[in-house]
């Protein structure tokens, strides 16, 4: 079932939680609300349940209001954070309390209610702990029963608020995948909260990232990784080097780098923040035109990646670069070396720190052989 | 010679003799010592009161009890519990149920005033109740034009016993719905349940050990109170004296044994209560986690 937000605004005290949102989430899709502590995505998640209401601006589920529904008829599953499992309830009583409670026109029979709560705990494969206490449960297993629960009175949508964030890692990933699993099987419409970046790009469908109330960007998970729409998303997804930068006559120089704008935007003279992720920058060990001089700082050689800090001429600004091991390997870096660098790709924001508007993206084609970088304009976009 | 002493490899040097182990006798000690506190200051008061009460033989014990005039003031003792009990049982959960549940101004001071019960002496309570309900005191006038009795009747000693066991319930229920936190009614009311069909199927269950236990502390001190019931009563013999009030009755008209005999019943309703008490602390303690 489609949920459709519009102009959500929720205030909490002199806290404005949530600051004109507006989203559609489409029926079967899988949405993560991705963002920092206080960013708003969980109180959007308990208004969508309707356990919160909204100043202004409301959520229409299916085309109805939701807030005027009643609870009853909304069905909605609801997974929260520290499972919220009735504590004085088996395991079995905790799936089945959804449909005891119906009233008695609609509850199914003893029976009926036993086969489901039974297909329900072979789905998340705790048959043989029906009987058991929530207390006698671990939290992969208190999550999963949560979870059975929400889905037994088959809900037209299924929320979920921080599904893996009191679980330890190794859990965690099993039930990730185990989750994405389950929604590629039933597709139910589901929005999940996380501030796990990784969490998100990796379950979602679409990811919606939060920062401050606001809705910073919509997109796929590759869409918000590769092209964000704010230096917010940019910082909050993966690692990002910033640099400041100046846009004159259809280039922008980030240090004693030129990169070449395809299309200028008609402002001459614009001051920008440029943003590199450590794994689209190239390294050479000779001096090149166009390239910037830095040293190296430190090598982490851990894992598949080779985590370098470095600190960038002339104004002596740190940075990251992320090579592969036979990048490295082949290149001989070490603590002290000096290295020419070119970004591969960036994403420049340009005007005052506060209020960064028109984006562009500059890829260079083919880096090895192009001293000059090639770049492809983005558009105008006014992001607040 | 030193570093030889610091080296823990080094054996201690053994004392000859007589020696006490300070980490048995402290504990010993200790024990011994509240154990003879708890002899001096409770358990011999309450032996000599039974021991007072039977002075005269069994006979007598029983005649005491059986007297109408004792009967009548078990049978308001009673009275006020069953009234005041289930009074502050519904307060109780109320007060608890809005200050663990929801957030609204003022709940601090809501909290505060729930306490002062505690901290007012009863005489002061009593004589609170003389000022509003008395025939020269507030609504004094107003209720004698309407044939209305409050004060020197059975009225006035329900509403005081009602009041100096306010707290005893909401206390014992406030801090356990706070830490349970509001999450389960709300996944409750997620899946459709009815606000009553919540009460009783997920708070009441959550809080039965200790809304017992409140229940409990309730009932012992409403059977016990003495003075704010004292200055409202009017000491009415066989109308307006419930059981405390009748034992100082007795005792200032020096029938000791009739009135330890009846010490010994008040004495007796204590000492059970402390035993379901203490068999109900044990399912708190499972409620807790």
């Amino acid at each position: 079932m489609s949920i459709a937000i519009q102009n959500v605004c929720k205030r909490f005290g002199s806290f404005l939680a949530l600051d004109d949102v507006s989203l559609v989430i489409e029926p079967g899709e899988l949405v993560a609300l991705l963002g920092p502590s206080g960013s708003g995505k969980t109180t959007l998640l308990r208004i969508i349940a309707g356990l919160d209401f909204a100043d202004r601006g409301h959520v229409m589920v299916d085309d109805e209001n939701a807030a005027t529904r009643d609870m009853r008829e909304r069905s909605i599953g609801f997974v929260f954070q520290h499972y919220a499992l009735f504590r004085h309830m088996t395991v079995f009583e905790n799936v089945a309390f959804g449909l005891r409670v119906k009233s008695r026109r609609e509850r199914p029979s003893r029976k009926a209610i036993e086969k489901k709560v039974q297909e329900l705990l072979a789905l998340i494969q705790l048959e043989q702990f029906a009987k058991r206490y929530p207390h006698q449960l671990s939290g992969g297993q208190r999550q999963r029963v949560a979870l059975a629960r929400a889905l037994a009175i088959e809900p037209r949508v299924l929320l979920l608020d921080e599904p893996f964030g009191a679980l330890d890692a190794k859990v965690r990933k099993d039930l990730r995948r185990w989750l994405r699993n389950l929604h590629d099987e039933i597709h139910l419409t589901s929005v999940f909260v996380t501030h796990d970046q990784e969490e998100a790009l990796e379950v979602a469908d679409r990811v919606v990232v939060f920062n401050q109330g606001k809705i910073q960007q919509v997109g796929t998970p590759k869409d918000v990784y590769d092209r964000p729409a704010t230096p917010f998303v940019y910082g909050f997804l993966g690692h990002a080097n910033r640099f400041d930068s100046e846009i004159s006559d259809g280039y922008a120089n980030i240090g004693t780098t030129r990169l070449a704008l395809a299309k200028a935007d008609g402002r001459p003279q614009a001051n920008g923040v440029a943003y590199v992720r450590p794994h689209d920058i190239e390294v050479s060990m000779g001096a090149k035109p166009n390239a910037t001089k830095a040293t190296v700082e430190h090598v982490a050689t851990l894992g598949a990646v080779v985590r370098i800090e470095l600190i960038s001429e002339p104004r002596g600004s740190p940075l990251d670069v992320h090579l592969t091991r036979e990048e490295f390997e082949h290149l001989r870096i070490e603590k002290g070396s000096v290295v020419w660098l070119t970004p591969k790709r960036a994403r420049i924001f340009a005007g005052s720190d506060k209020h960064l508007t028109a984006l562009y993206d500059v890829e260079r084609a083919n880096s090895r052989s192009g001293s000059e970088a090639e770049a492809a304009f983005d558009g105008m976009s006014d992001h607040g | 010679m030193a570093s030889a002493a610091l080296n823990p490899a080094s054996p201690l040097p053994k004392r000859r003799g007589l020696h006490f182990d300070a980490r048995q006798i402290v504990p010993l000690l200790l024990t011994a010592t509240a154990l003879a506190w708890i002899g001096i200051i409770l358990v011999m008061p309450l032996a000599a009161v039974l021991v007072e009460a039977l002075r005269a033989g069994i006979g007598a014990y029983f005649r005491a009890i059986a007297d109408p005039e004792a009967l009548a003031a078990l049978r308001l003792t009673a009275l006020a519990t069953v009234l005041s009990v289930p009074a502050n049982l519904l307060f109780g959960l109320c007060a608890a149920w809005s200050i663990a549940k929801f957030d609204f101004r003022g709940k601090s001071v809501l909290i505060s005033l729930i306490e002062v019960p505690f901290s007012v002496s009863p005489v002061v309570t009593g004589l609170s109740y003389v000022l509003l309900f008395g025939a020269s005191g507030w609504f004094g006038p107003w209720l004698v034009s309407h044939g209305v009795r409050i004060i020197f009747a059975v009225p006035a000693i329900v509403l005081v016993t009602i009041f100096v066991t306010v707290p005893f319930i909401a206390r014992e229920l406030i801090p356990l719905m706070q830490a349970q936190g509001r999450e389960e009614e709300e996944a409750a009311h997620l899946l459709g349940a009815a606000g009553l069909q919540i009460f009783w199927r997920v708070t009441l269950p959550n809080i039965r050990w200790g809304l017992l236990y409140g229940v409990i502390l309730c009932s012992a001190r409403a059977m016990g109170e003495f003075g704010a019931v004292s200055v409202v009563s009017g000491h009415i013999r066989g109308v307006t004296t419930t059981l405390p009030l009748y034992v100082e009755i007795l005792y200032n008209d020096y029938n000791s044994v009739a009135a330890f005999a009846c010490a010994s019943l008040l004495a007796l309703l204590a000492l059970v209560t402390l035993m379901i008490k203490a068999v109900l602390e044990r399912g708190l303690l499972k409620e807790m986690v």
